[in-house]
């Protein structure tokens, strides 16, 4: 009871303080935000509002009724937060503008913190949330969708730049270029959000450092998701599903080092995780099925450990390319493992070289791929698995398991 | 000439090496899609059955098959009927019974299980390849002297389009690889059935798209309307082009 005194005893006199203001179509966002008192909240009603490049600079609280809708016009800037601690919630953005100069966003936020945009609705903009050189900022819940058809003409879903403490969460991104681009944003979290359909990466990450991103789904982006140039990174219980295409990835992992990857399920991916340049990183317990390749580890990693993950239905599991191989492969499934366990300790008594002959001579020359699923390949394949001449002999799991994790 | 036809067609049914053949082929093809649930790797594994038994025992079983109805040949051409009738129902009867027991072992578990598109072109591959070598057959038995030679015949040919075929194309591919040979592969392609069948039949999976770049290639040529077009009507060329060498040389054959 005390504490509940005290607590109104703190708050109440804040909650004197701010007015809540009511508007409707007749009246201009502008002129409200700019005669409030810093704290007020403005309840905007549901209808139509076509006003454009709207600046809070007081730390207001926008809360719409029924998701009011601001419409940029295809020409415009819908709102631009400057101030501290805005908060804007429930209502629709739509039609932005498209310029070569200047990013147009739903949302831009500019050089503030703790700024809240949350179950909003964004329709047909071209960057939706736009956040710069901003810290504690949270994105939860909102709908974003536009139908962009090429890369150069379209805008990302959720842009950060510079930023840091950021909260992605919950959020739902289809037909942007990029659902979700991170660039040197740190310490941040992207969680439960999902992101699909987009023309580029799901999500794209940029010399971000100390980032996480967990229980997101990735589904049917033109190329997946991109990692690149970033350490410490964090990557769980993430679904990467159905990037399929020539040039598509579960993720693509670029110069990373000292990161993650745990409990994660790539599945029907051209490539499940392609690495380039990345040390030092830990794969554990994710599944990998369906994949056209499971992985593709490129000799320049070093020092990887992938270990306790299930490859099931893969076309390839590994392809690599060279015969130079300094990452460390132990006690994973593989379902096309065809050695024996004779104490029956769950772990198989011959190693299992995870690349097949046929996915070495298809990397050296690709267009050895025109003879894929031909018999003669089925044959080199066997005969190779028998007496190993070709397969990089370092590419190797000594302790597959005979059984899949339970993950 | 379709009473011919007719008694060939009644003569394999009784023979039941047919049915043999047409049931072999309904057990793999419930095993393999029901193991896999149905799905394209079920079509796949499929592909690779027929693709390796179609070719090998429609060559060997039509070869053996033409050679022991020799006599009933003779017999014929004692009657008031033209060569090239003969031949061709013979053909007709043996290539249209083997394709109707494709069609029943592999067609109904597709049709049953997995019924889209795809399937219909492994339908539609395997009785294609079926055609093929049985006029391959036809042509290996009117050229070899003795059902012994010709059932070697058989053997190497069958065994030359499903395996050496590619071995060479390997080769081929090593030999080459710093030149761009990727449209000399299509070309090349078209003289292997069985390759045609393959990548016709892969273009309508998504798999296709581990083909990667060559692949796209392939794509861009074998997966259009032409391309497909092209593929099939080389396939046909291959049924057609033996099969009338084969009545040309049985024409003048002295028997």
């Amino acid at each position: 009871m005390l504490i509940r005194i005290l607590l109104c005893c703190f708050l109440l006199p804040h909650a004197l303080h701010a007015a809540v203001i009511r508007m409707g179509p007749s009246a201009l966002l502008q002129t409200v935000a700019d005669k409030a008192q810093p704290g007020d909240t403005i309840l905007v009603a549901a209808g139509l509002y076509p006003q454009h490049d709207i600046i809070i600079r007081k730390p207001l609280t926008i809360i719409g009724e029924n998701y009011p809708v601001f419409d940029g016009g295809k020409q415009y800037q819908v709102f631009i937060v400057t101030a501290e601690n805005v908060r804007i919630q429930g209502i629709t953005v739509q039609h932005t503008g498209r310029s070569s100069l200047v990013d147009m966003a739903g949302i831009r936020l500019q050089n503030v913190s703790g700024a809240v945009i949350q179950n909003c609705r964004f329709l047909e903009t071209t960057y939706a949330v736009y956040i710069q050189h901003s810290r504690h900022c949270t994105v939860t819940g909102n709908q974003i969708k536009a139908s962009a058809t090429d890369e150069l003409q379209s805008g990302n879903g959720i842009h950060a730049w510079k930023s840091d403490s950021l909260l992605i969460k919950g959020n739902t991104i289809a037909g942007h270029r990029d659902g979700i681009y991170f660039e040197f944003v740190t310490g941040s979290s992207i969680l439960h959000n999902v992101s699909y359909n987009n023309i580029r990466y799901g999500l794209h990450f940029m010399f971000s450092h100390h980032d996480t991103y967990s229980h997101n789904t990735f589904r049917n982006n033109g190329a997946g998701v991109a990692v690149m140039y970033t350490k410490d990174v964090t990557m769980t219980a993430n679904t990467f599903y159905h990037n399929w295409g020539d040039a598509s990835y579960g993720i693509l992992l670029k110069d990373i080092s000292d990161s993650r990857i745990t409990g994660n399920r790539f599945s029907k991916n051209t490539i499940g995780i392609f690495m380039e340049g990345s040390s030092r990183i830990h794969i554990s317990r994710n599944e990998f099925s369906s994949n056209g390749w499971a992985m593709r580890v490129q000799a320049s990693c070093e020092a990887n450990v992938i270990e306790q993950n299930n490859f099931v239905d893969n076309s390839f599991d590994v392809a690599t390319n060279g015969t130079m191989m300094l990452n460390t492969f132990r006690g994973n499934y593989w379902d096309k493992y065809e050695g024996y366990d004779l104490n029956r300790d769950g772990t198989g008594d011959v190693p299992y070289h995870p690349v097949s002959v046929y996915s070495i001579l298809s990397e050296r020359i690709p267009a050895t791929m025109i003879l894929y699923r031909s018999f003669l390949t089925n044959i080199m394949d066997q005969a190779e698995k028998v007496m190993p001449s070709i397969i990089p002999d370092q590419l190797r799991d000594d302790a597959p398991k005979t059984k899949k994790w339970k993950l | 000439m379709l009473t011919v036809s007719k008694y060939v067609f009644l003569d394999l049914l009784k023979n039941r090496s047919i049915l043999v053949y047409s049931i072999v082929l309904a057990v793999l093809s419930f095993t393999l899609l029901g193991l896999s649930g149905g799905s394209a790797k079920g079509l796949l594994s499929l592909l690779n059955i027929t693709l390796l038994f179609v070719p090998v025992i429609t060559t060997l079983f039509a070869t053996i098959y033409f050679f022991n109805s020799l006599e009933f040949i003779e017999l014929l051409l004692s009657q008031p009927v033209k060569r090239t009738g003969i031949l061709l129902s013979e053909y007709a009867g043996m290539a249209l019974s083997l394709a109707a027991a494709f069609i029943l072992g592999v067609g109904l578990p597709l049709l049953i299980m997995v019924p889209v598109a795809a399937s219909f072109m492994l339908v539609l591959t395997g009785v294609l390849l079926t055609f093929i070598f049985t006029s391959v057959a036809l042509l290996i038995f009117v050229l070899s002297k003795d059902k012994t030679r010709g059932i070697g015949a058989a053997i190497i040919v069958s065994l030359f389009f499903t395996l050496l075929f590619d071995g060479l194309m390997m080769a081929f591919i090593f030999t080459f690889s710093d030149y761009p040979i990727d449209r000399a592969l299509v070309g090349i392609m078209s003289f292997n059935p069985v390759d045609l069948a393959r990548v016709l039949m892969l273009l309508q999976l998504d798999v296709a798209v581990l083909m990667g770049y060559s692949g796209a290639l392939f794509k861009e040529f074998l997966g259009s309307a032409t391309g497909s077009i092209y593929s099939v009507a080389c396939m046909i060329c291959w049924a057609v082009a033996p099969l009338l060498l084969a009545i040309r040389v049985f024409r003048k054959k002295d028997l």
